[in-house]
């Protein structure tokens, strides 16, 4: 294919420079010296210190990592019960329904999601009491809303894929459908679920739009701060957290890689 | 017995519908009819900031009022008018564009030796797993007057003066292929990998040259995956509000900045309210297109 | 292992009616507007190695699915050792079935695959460990106890598969094109394994195949199943010789078919008039049938010999041959007759010689007896 096909080779390095370049320039510059942020002069380390000191950023953050929790272990969940609905039980009446309303908020714009979600809570508010004023519990219920859709794709992915005959077995074998489903099916789709909550912390650590709505006083997180921050124009100490973020995410990539792979290396055929 | 145990498999199915069900139509169905509601009703310096739709008259008669005032608002008002053909625009030529870099990615990806096409897939993953946030951060550094790309150019000679791409309708462009890009790449090569390659070599032992196989074999059968991506970027496109904001400045009206600036900027919760619905009315086609060829790709792989 | 044909001793042998262990009563299973079964009757004898053979597409595997649990019938009972079972799910049946894709557990060892079941009864330990023993042994895998799935071959795995639905010891095993993944060699020892198991546990088995010699080899009954209802139910021998329809004529091994109508008969033979051959033919059949009535006369290709015009044969037409397929152990002959409906007969190769005996456009005078062909009246 690549002799024959220089053409896909260089659009496939165009492509990933494209989607690279920008991710390295902000790690170059977090090291930069000066204040400048395109201007080098000199390799500095300040910026990740000043990071480190920045008490409101770092509250910010501490908040965006507990919601960001509770929300990925409830997405989980909810998420799962819907992939089981839609791959095992099709003709179940509020299948098809469920079907829409979990493909849609995988698409929904942002804004859309964020002011619906803030006027329910309003109303909600004026009807029953609860939530009382916006903050941790309303990001929360929001963010599990969409979250949940993609895990329900993940899941629903690896459901569909899996050998059916396996729960069939167990269940010939004298497993009750719940015991099938805890000893059978779950360790089986647990990459997925895996998979799942990763997907949904980092939806959750990276929405900007909805928290912004459902916020209230005292619930200031991670993507609001960066935000103010870079309105007003570059900050180095965004870069450093960029770097931060960037490094995480490629380690685990890493190992996730090096775990698959291992896998694969002890099958026999 | 059998009525036992139908009616309990029956109702252990029925709970595992039901509270997902339940969940997304209280928190994701229920709040559309609000956002309807309040976009047919007056604004209001107060908390909440709209009237409500029942009142009382002063003889105690209750009385709906319906305000059609927002929407006759946004028709007459070229603001917002510009502010909705400005997203058809941008999402459209957005998705175009990704479709011209990201179709060859993914074919190229599909076609590559297997053992490579983990660790690529994964290249395209990754940069999804930063901050969505920060990554168009990133551009502001590379697009502003003295930033990167202005440099290097200079620095190489082809131009004098910076280019002013920060703040334009090409800064935006730029910023959303680039986050959109692997919303595409991903449905298109799981289309393109689970294309039978024996078509191909009949279509050569045929006669047909690469890229007449291509067009008349390839294309054709990639289309449901090429849909269903396209409206995966599309659609969202269409409400963006990060990238307008942090790249566009005001060069750009997209619906979604509009949204926000008339929700917390001039408080007018009925406005905003009112935009949404018209962005939901707009999205429904595309919605509809979305499901019809999604189910088509994912018929195709079975 | 024996090499004495296997079906031999099973063959004439009846089991009485009292040792039913499966009654499937007038069951129907139809998904919309087609109907997989339609209205099975059939009763399966304790002990007993049996077959649903049929085409894809016959029902065979709905019906084994409804034994196990996992359809219920549109209509009709489901009877397992005199209880109505119909309505009750798998993990309450004691029946257990071997699937054709083994479904093995992949996140399990082996020993945990084969303890699955047992563990679901809620067994002591130390029994529990005695009987994955014992199971294992049967099946020869001790050596992959610790192994998982995935480490292990197909074979390897088919044998898994086979101890952990022997573990529980069901009163019936069903299996699922149990041979279907294997090769030729392996297929046939696994025949034979498989036979001796069960003379060896006394378990009712009840495969499921398309493959006709897998049920002739080790069934002691074969239901021939074709579009939802049951073709033929008979023993091997029977069904071989004594097909009662043309497509069960067809189905198993190689058939010539006559059409005619009956001329004449007497005592327990029937002549019949067909206009694909120059004589009359002379059938030994002793139910009563009317004269004129339309029948067939299904004649097997070995019951076929080379006669000169000396040889006294009830049945004898000319043929001229038009093929010859060698098979190195038999040679299969297509011969023409003159109303052109052509024949096959087969002769063992007895001599290893360079000429064939037979040569194409020869001219042969063939015949068979009137015990040697049966007749099919529908």
């Amino acid at each position: 294919m690549s002799k024959r096909f220089p053409f896909l080779i260089s659009v496939l390095i165009f492509g990933y420079a494209f989607l690279y370049i920008p991710i390295i320039s902000l790690i170059v510059y977090s090291f930069n010296e000066s204040r400048l942020v395109t201007v080098w002069s000199g390799f500095s380390t300040k910026w990740y210190s000043a990071l480190l000191h920045n008490e409101p950023l770092l509250n910010a953050a501490w908040l965006s990592v507990k919601i960001a929790s509770i929300n990925a272990s409830l997405a989980v969940i909810l998420g799962t019960l819907a992939a089981l609905a839609l791959v095992r039980f099709r003709s179940h009446r509020g299948t098809a329904s469920l079907g829409i309303m979990v493909t849609a908020p995988l698409v929904m714009p942002e804004v859309i999601t964020g002011l619906s979600l803030l006027l329910l809570f309003v109303a909600m508010e004026t009807l029953i009491g609860w939530p009382s004023g916006r903050g941790q519990t309303t990001i929360i219920l929001a963010h599990v809303t969409f979250s949940m859709a993609y895990v329900a794709v993940i899941v629903q992915s690896r459901l569909a894929n899996m050998d059916q005959s396996l729960e069939e077995a167990a269940l010939d074998l004298g497993a009750k459908p719940l015991k099938v489903f805890f000893a059978i099916t779950l360790p089986i789709i647990s990459p997925a679920l895996l998979a799942g909550w990763l997907l949904a912390f980092t939806l959750s650590m990276d929405d900007l739009v909805v928290a912004s709505f459902v916020s209230g006083p005292g619930s200031t997180t991670l993507p609001m701060v960066v935000y103010s921050s870079v309105r007003l124009g570059v900050s180095p100490q965004i870069n450093a957290l960029a770097t931060i973020i960037v490094g995480i995410v490629s380690v685990a990539v890493l190992i996730a890689g090096i775990v698959m792979y291992r896998q694969e290396k002890n099958r026999m055929l | 017995m059998k009525r036992w145990l139908t009616t309990m498999s029956e109702r252990g199915h029925g709970v595992v519908v039901a509270v997902p069900w339940l969940w997304l139509a209280l928190f994701f169905a229920l709040p559309f009819l609000f956002v309807l509601k309040i976009s047919l009703s007056e604004p209001q310096l107060a908390q909440p900031p709209y009237m409500d739709m029942l009142r009382y008259t002063e003889d105690g008669v209750m009385s709906i009022i319906i305000n059609f005032d927002n929407y006759l608002l946004l028709w007459e008002d070229s603001l917002y008018v510009g502010a909705l053909l400005g997203s058809l625009k941008v999402a459209s030529i957005s998705t175009l564009f990704c479709l011209l870099i990201g179709y060859p990615m993914a074919y190229a990806i599909a076609r590559s030796p297997n053992h490579w096409r983990l660790p690529l897939l994964m290249l395209i993953i990754l940069p999804f797993w930063t901050s969505f946030l920060i990554r168009v951060y990133a551009w502001i550094g590379i697009l502003k007057n003295n930033g990167l790309l202005n440099n290097f150019l200079i620095w190489l000679g082809a131009i004098d003066q910076p280019l002013e791409i920060m703040y334009t309708p090409i800064a935006v462009y730029i910023g959303v292929v680039y986050s959109y890009l692997p919303f595409l790449i991903l449905p298109l090569y799981a289309t393109l990998v689970k294309l039978d390659p024996t078509l191909l070599e009949a279509a050569a032992d045929l006669g047909a040259r690469p890229f007449k196989q291509f067009l008349k074999i390839t294309l054709p059968q990639s289309l449901p995956g090429v849909l269903a991506g396209s409206m995966l970027v599309f659609i969202p496109v269409m409400g963006e509000f990060v990238i307008p904001d942090l790249l566009g400045g005001n060069s750009t009206l997209m619906l979604g900045k509009m949204m926000w600036t008339e929700f917390f900027n001039n408080k007018d919760w009925p406005v905003a309210s009112s935009l949404a619905c018209v962005l939901l009315l707009l999205l429904i086609v595309p919605f509809v297109i979305l499901r019809h060829f999604e189910g088509k790709a994912v018929e195709e792989l079975e | 292992m024996t090499t004495q044909p296997i079906n031999q001793t099973k063959d004439e042998v009846i089991h009485s009616n009292d040792d039913e262990i499966v009654k499937i009563d007038n069951v129907s299973k139809n998904f919309g507007n087609v109907f997989a079964c339609d209205n099975i009757n059939l009763s399966i004898h304790r002990g007993e190695f049996f077959s649903l053979l049929g085409a894809s597409g016959c029902g065979k595997t709905t019906l084994l699915r409804i034994l196990a649990g996992f359809e219920t019938p549109s209509s009709g009972r489901v009877l397992i050792d005199g209880v109505d079972m119909t309505d009750v799910p798998p993990y309450q049946r004691p029946v257990n079935m071997m699937f054709q894709s083994y479904a093995l557990f992949p996140h399990m060892t082996v020993i945990d695959n084969i303890a699955f079941g047992l563990k679901q009864e809620s067994m002591p330990k130390s029994q529990l460990e005695d009987r994955v023993k014992e199971v294992m042994a049967l099946v020869q895998i001790e050596k992959f106890a610790k192994r998982k799935p995935d480490q292990l071959s197909g074979g390897q795995r088919q044998r898994v598969a086979l101890a952990r639905s022997l573990a529980k010891q069901p009163k019936i095993l069903l299996l699922d094109e149990p041979l279907g993944a294997l090769d030729k060699k392996l297929r046939e020892q696994t025949q034979f394994e498989l036979v001796n198991i069960q003379e060896r546990l006394g378990i009712t088995f009840i495969i499921v195949t398309h493959d006709q010699e897998e049920a002739m080899t080790m069934s002691s009954r074969i239901a021939l199943m074709h579009e939802g209802r049951i073709e033929q139910l008979d023993a091997p021998r029977r069904m071989y010789e004594f097909p009662v329809s043309r497509y069960s004529a067809n189905f198993i091994g190689l058939v010539n078919l006559f059409d005619g109508h009956v001329i004449s008969q007497d005592d327990d033979q029937v002549l019949i008039q067909s206009n694909q051959s120059e004589t009359p033919l002379l059938v030994r059949y002793s139910q009563q049938l009317t004269s004129g009535m339309e029948v067939t006369v299904a004649l097997r290709p070995e019951k076929i010999r080379i006669i000169n015009n000396a040889d006294d044969q009830p049945n004898r037409i000319t043929a001229v041959i038009k093929d010859i397929a060698y098979l190195g152990d038999v040679s299969i002959y297509h011969a023409e007759l003159a109303s052109g409906l052509r024949i096959k007969f087969t002769l063992p190769n007895v001599q290893a010689l360079a000429e064939q005996p037979l040569t194409w456009e020869q001219e042969v005078v063939l015949g068979w007896q009137a015990d040697s062909c049966s007749l099919l009246t529908q």
